[in-house]
């Protein structure tokens, strides 16, 4: 890990824990998808579950995404603060998941 | 209110949350990051519990396990846009020089936790059937 010569190194690695905070929300965010992937074709699947699940999937995907793009760019010395835009997807895949949740219990 | 749709503006405006007062110190918008990705995680945590109250009690009534699946959902949701919206505040008042918000919302979820857990504790001493 010799690669950044130039900018000194931060002692309180705070981008590397920024990232490592991002890599945990989205193992959190899979355990909440695959839950809800098991939700929908555990009893009976209908269509209106097939959909659900789709989305369950679709919706972990974009926030996989939104994750990868900032820890990307996370990894310079001294990364950018988030923009709103990426907070608020982050949330909206969330409250989605949880939209589609409420959708499968009826 | 107004100072919720106030900051819902700012949401979808990077341009505008960027016009306000000096940049701070990016290790400062770093931690302010990574406490709302904690707080999103919180709502995961409570969505997560939603589908496995609905999935792993069926023995539970109708509507005792649909109500507890969504009440936790809806905490879910609560958490995850005060998320964005905490983080918004904090960022600006960062920016500005002000001191950073206070919120009652975590002293109100750990209530509504607490009263959850309480109640579950009700449940498995005098039994399912409630």
């Amino acid at each position: 890990m010799s690669g950044h010569a130039s900018p000194p190194r931060d002692p309180g690695l705070q981008p590397e824990r920024t990232r490592l905070a991002w890599r945990r929300t989205t193992l959190a965010c899979t355990v909440a998808a695959v839950l809800g992937a098991r939700a929908a074709l555990h009893d009976g699947a209908s269509a209106v579950d097939v959909v659900a699940c789709a989305l369950c999937l679709l919706l972990w995907l974009g926030f996989l995404a939104v994750a990868h793009r900032r820890m990307t760019a996370l990894t310079t010395a001294r990364p950018p603060a988030i923009g709103p835009r990426t907070a608020a997807a982050a949330a909206l895949c969330t409250t989605a998941l949880a939209a589609c949740a409420a959708a499968m219990i009826f | 209110m107004s100072t919720f749709v106030q900051s819902l503006r700012l949401w979808f405006a990077p341009e505008r949350i960027r016009q306000e007062g000096d940049t701070p110190d990016y290790r400062f918008s770093l931690a302010n990051e990574r406490t709302f990705l904690a707080w999103l995680r919180t709502a995961l945590a409570l969505i997560g519990g939603g589908f496995a109250v609905d999935q792993f009690l069926p023995d539970l009534r109708w509507g005792v396990r649909v109500g507890l699946a969504l009440a936790l959902l809806g905490a879910g949701v609560l958490c995850s846009l005060r998320a964005v919206n905490h983080w918004v505040r904090c960022e600006r008042a960062m920016r500005r020089g002000e001191d950073l918000p206070a919120s009652r919302f975590p002293a109100l979820l750990g209530v509504v936790v607490a009263v959850v857990a309480l109640a579950m504790v009700v449940i498995v001493v005098f039994g399912w059937e409630g």
